[in-house]
């Protein structure tokens, strides 16, 4: 049944309590997500209006309407874009955005040239080893983030196990300086999102007709062709989704560069929270969440026609 | 038109002759609309009660649509639904006095056999002992009575149908909506069922109405048929009625085989029509026709009616018309001879294979004549 | 066995080495005698006893603990009804903006969010502690839950609530007595996915949290800043090890329940 055919809301599906139940299925959680979700975004917004104060909240102007449409106007009026010109003004800013959008970009293309051959494995595993293999790919992403992202501090320092096989083994002499560079923040990126694209990429691999490959073997194609011309090609909506799934969240990243990364790591989540835990600087921080949120509306909404687009499609 | 006593089943059974009898269910210029596409479009029909119905035609021509408003599942965009006398339109699903068995079975997997019996009259309220002394007498008469506990995984195709149908029937409904009931079923268990169902239905006197896209289901099971055509019912009638009457070639076609022959009307009247080809044969019918001369019109014969002689039949009022044997087939029980006519048409006749004889006297090439009585076919002007 | 497939089985072994490389040097390490990393010191459970002893981290494990059961199982009713609604209700006015919201948390990185609902309890003056980390998790989690949902129903055998609607069953009752029970295991899986979701979130968290409202996560990354107490080690292998335990006894249970109806369902076709 398409969507076209489906019963509407309110359709005459019956007597009143089935037409109320069902208003209420959508609007529980549509209001939750609207006041929750939404309507903080507003808030965000105008506090990048406003300035900090040595104040509880530590902002001016707060947020009161006890005296009117009158008070309202008042406060509007103590609006200001100050916060947005001294993010232009500082290149601070600016460096911190285009380098969250460099590192972001370079670890969705590792995360993808890691994980590809791994999906690929999985999908081409016998039928009865896939299952077995997909819960072992879920299962570290069952545990904690956080302790996983800090056991790499242990293998990565100087002191680390990385070190110590390494000049073990007589391939170093002197330890490498990995912690606390990009570098590490890019192993600790690829490590802890890898689920995000090998799932997605393993979803769409497994559901390829496996005759088309044959197919194409059978037509004369080398192995190297077919994976080309035709696997990769239909593997583009997985690639696809996967690409999203990593890159939106880490443009946005917090922990990884924070405990992996160096004091020259830039990265706009690790700005945010300094404005706003360090520096106290609650409207300041929201002007920087307001301007990352503006740079990833593009990915978000594509993100989103795309997932809608797949969910109607097997419907 | 003579009604003649053609076929041989229930000829007493005919309330849709009897002018004092209502229709059980009615529709009254129906129409379904799925934004720009019509499903049904000004539907007419009247069913009547304890009849075995079926509405026959090909995917999409709007046979499970008319069904599912029946069952409550979709509302007619225009037009009137009646269902013994009440006006069906807002009456959702679950308060219907109708019950369907789903083309997939739609059993409750995480339910036993039993309770997916009981689960209608559970909705009721019924008293719980009532419940089980239904459930047994369901389950004896689909005969599956020791499967009560199982679960719809463990049953075979078969099985799972037997315990759909007894679900269906739980409530006693007035009215049982069967969708291609048969369909997932095996040749030699589709015969079996389709006699234990007809049996069924005169035994409960109850309405069936069936969907199907199989004539010859349609054709051993109902009382009536409906051949629909893209959201529209083509003719109405028993099985022999729309076999050997069709109203138009859609309805020949469909149902089993036919040869039309397509031609020019030269004469038509007093119970007799004269049927002219491009080639200059002349085929004449007994036939009352409502037509013009120069009509175009196609005569409709089924290729049992035609015998294949060697030489040219003897007698006057007969249509005979000579060809060459192009194609032979032996199905053992009869023959199939495909005639080709010198102008190119080719003309199918089946003959039984009344004797034992392993060398049939006609062979391929051969000239023959193609025979048959002037009340042997129609003509069709649609 | 091919060059190719010799590719492919070494690429999955690696990549299960990656991911597993941490975890495991964790969990040894937390027998390790000496505080120090690098240095195996022997055998010892010392850190698990010290661990018992610590009460900060046992206050904020059981924080994190209510906070996660609270927001997951709201997190899943909320959810289920969201995927209820994206997959049942047709094209509704308002429908691009409410799947538009429920897509969006998916990917929105976590300060933003921890940022907004932050300054959301802030403007309306709710006092912030245990209450609004349960508020903050329950909105983010409730998209997992409804993509999860929404995918098991989009494939949902819609002629079983039709038949049990054609036997009298109403619709609400359709779905609690027909619908639920079969997408159950999906349901179940967004359940676990807002449990993990919540017992791992460090951001949000420490945006919406208020005083007395210390969860495991924050207390991790403060004392992993300070300098790391081998404690650590041993609480994140008590979590491993328990969620290891779980996903393993969920399989077993899913796989025999497999094989058992594989083998009824080869039973009865044999039946003619």
């Amino acid at each position: 049944m398409t969507a076209v055919d489906a019963p509407r809301i309110g359709e005459a599906l019956g007597p009143a309590p089935a037409r109320r139940a069902r208003w209420l299925v959508l609007a529980i959680p549509y209001a939750w997500l609207l006041v929750l979700f939404l309507v903080p975004f507003f808030i965000v917004l105008k506090l990048s209006f406003s300035t900090a104060a040595v104040a509880q909240p530590p902002y001016l102007p707060a947020f009161d309407f006890s005296d009117g449409i009158a008070g309202l106007l008042d406060r509007a009026r103590q609006f200001t874009v100050d916060n947005y010109l001294w993010l232009t003004d500082d290149a601070l800013y600016f460096r911190a955005y285009l380098s969250s959008l460099r590192i972001a970009v370079i670890s969705t293309i590792l995360v993808l040239l890691v994980g590809y051959p791994i999906a690929y494995g999985m999908a081409r595993a016998p039928r009865r080893w896939q299952p077995t293999l997909v819960m072992l790919v879920i299962l570290p992403f069952w545990t904690s983030f956080l302790i996983r992202v800090y056991a790499w501090i242990g293998i990565l320092k100087k002191e680390g196990l990385l070190n110590q096989l390494l000049l073990a083994v007589g391939v170093l002499d002197d330890p490498l300086t990995i912690l606390n560079t990009n570098a590490a923040v890019y192993i600790g990126i690829v490590y802890s999102y890898l689920p995000f694209m090998v799932l997605p990429l393993y979803a769409t691999l497994e559901r390829m007709d496996a005759s088309l490959v044959e197919a194409a073997a059978d037509l004369g194609c080398t192995p190297r062709r077919t994976f080309w011309r035709i696997t990769f090609p239909l593997s583009l909506p997985g690639v696809v989704a996967g690409c999203f799934l990593v890159f939106i969240p880490v443009t946005g990243e917090f922990v990884i560069p924070d405990l992996l990364g160096g004091s020259d790591t830039l990265m706009i989540g690790k700005t945010l929270w300094a404005e706003f835990f360090s520096n106290r600087d609650w409207p300041l921080a929201s002007a920087v969440a307001v301007i990352l949120l503006l740079i990833l509306v593009v990915p978000i909404v594509l993100f989103q026609n795309q997932e809608q687009r797949r969910a109607e499609r097997e419907a | 038109m003579a009604k003649k006593a053609l076929g041989p089943v229930r000829r007493t059974f005919a309330p849709w002759d009897d002018p004092s009898t209502k229709p059980f269910i009615e529709f009254n210029g129906v129409t379904k609309r799925f934004g720009d596409f019509t499903a049904i479009d000004n539907i007419n029909l009247g069913i009547y009660e304890r009849e075995f119905f079926a509405l026959l035609g090909p995917s999409g021509c709007g046979k499970t649509t008319m069904m599912r408003m029946i069952a409550g599942f979709d509302e007619p965009s225009d037009g009137k639904l009646m269902l013994d006398g009440q006006d069906l339109a807002g009456i959702p699903p679950y308060r219907r006095p109708s019950n369907m068995m789903f083309q997939s079975y739609a059993l409750f997997p995480h339910m036993t056999v039993a309770a997916n019996v009981a689960f209608g009259l559970k909705q009721e309220g019924m008293p719980r002992a009532q419940i089980a002394a239904r459930v047994d007498e369901m389950l004896k008469l689909v005969k599956l009575t020791p499967f009560a506990a199982r679960k719809p995984h463990q049953l075979s195709g078969g099985q799972k149908q037997r315990v759909a149908l007894a679900r269906s029937l739980a409530k006693r409904p007035k009215v049982l909506l069967l969708d291609e009931p048969l369909g997932a079923l095996d040749k030699k268990l589709r015969e079996e069922t389709q006699f234990e169902l007809s049996d069924l239905q005169v035994d409960l006197g109850l309405t069936f109405v069936i969907v199907t896209h199989d004539q010859e289901e349609a054709m051993t099971l109902a009382d009536r048929i409906a051949v629909m055509d893209h959201g529209r019912i083509v003719q109405i009638g028993t099985p022999a009625e729309i076999y050997e009457q069709p109203n138009s070639r859609y309805v020949a076609d469909f149902i089993g085989s036919i040869n039309l022959i397509g031609g020019r009307i030269t004469a038509c009247g007093g119970g007799a029509v004269r049927l002219e080809r491009d080639g200059g044969t002349t085929i004449l019918v007994e036939q009352d026709l409502d037509a013009k001369v120069g009509d175009t019109a196609w005569f409709a014969v089924r290729p049992e009616k035609i015998t294949v002689t060697m030489e040219r039949p003897a007698e006057v009022n007969v249509n005979c018309l000579e060809g060459e044997v192009w194609e032979i087939g032996y199905l053992g029980d009869i023959s199939t001879y495909h005639v080709r006519l010198p102008d190119g048409e080719t003309i199918k006749a089946t003959l039984a294979n009344r004797t034992r004889a392993v060398q049939r006297p006609i062979g391929w090439e051969d000239k023959v004549w193609v025979s048959w009585s002037r009340d042997s076919g129609v003509v069709l002007t649609s | 066995m091919t060059r190719a497939s010799r590719f492919n089985v070494v690429s999955v072994a690696l990549g299960m080495a990656f991911l597993y490389l941490p975890i495991v040097l964790l969990v040894i390490y937390s027998f390790n005698a000496s505080r120090l990393v690098t240095v195996w010191g022997g055998f010892s459970t010392e850190w698990y006893g010290a661990l018992l002893h610590n009460e900060a981290l046992l206050d904020a494990a059981w924080v994190t603990l209510r906070v996660a059961l609270l927001s997951s199982t709201v997190a899943t009713v909320l959810g289920t009804l969201a995927a209820v609604a994206l997959v049942r209700f047709g094209r509704f006015k308002g429908r691009s903006l409410f799947s538009g919201m429920i897509y969006a948390p998916l990917v929105m990185p976590d300060v933003i969010t921890g940022l907004s609902l932050l300054l959301l309890f802030v403007a309306a003056g709710f006092a912030r502690g245990f209450w609004t980390i349960v508020l903050a998790h329950i909105t983010f989690s409730m998209c997992f839950v409804a993509v999860v949902v929404q995918s098991r129903l989009v494939t949902f055998d819609r002629s079983l609530e039709e038949a049990a609607m054609d036997l009298g069953c109403p619709p609400a009752r359709t779905f609690m007595v027909i619908t639920l029970p079969i997408i159950l295991p999906a349901v179940i899986a967004g359940w676990m996915l807002a449990f993990t979701l919540s017992l791992d979130d460090l951001v949000i968290a420490s945006f919406t949290t208020g005083p007395g409202a210390t969860t495991l996560p924050m207390k991790i990354y403060s004392q992993v800043r300070l300098g790391v107490t081998p404690e650590i080690n041993a609480v994140c292998t008590i979590l491993i090890a328990l969620v290891t335990v779980g996903v393993l006894a969920a399989s077993i249970v899913t796989k025999r329940r497999e094989v058992e109806r594989r083998r009824a369902e080869r039973l009865a076709a044999a039946i003619p």
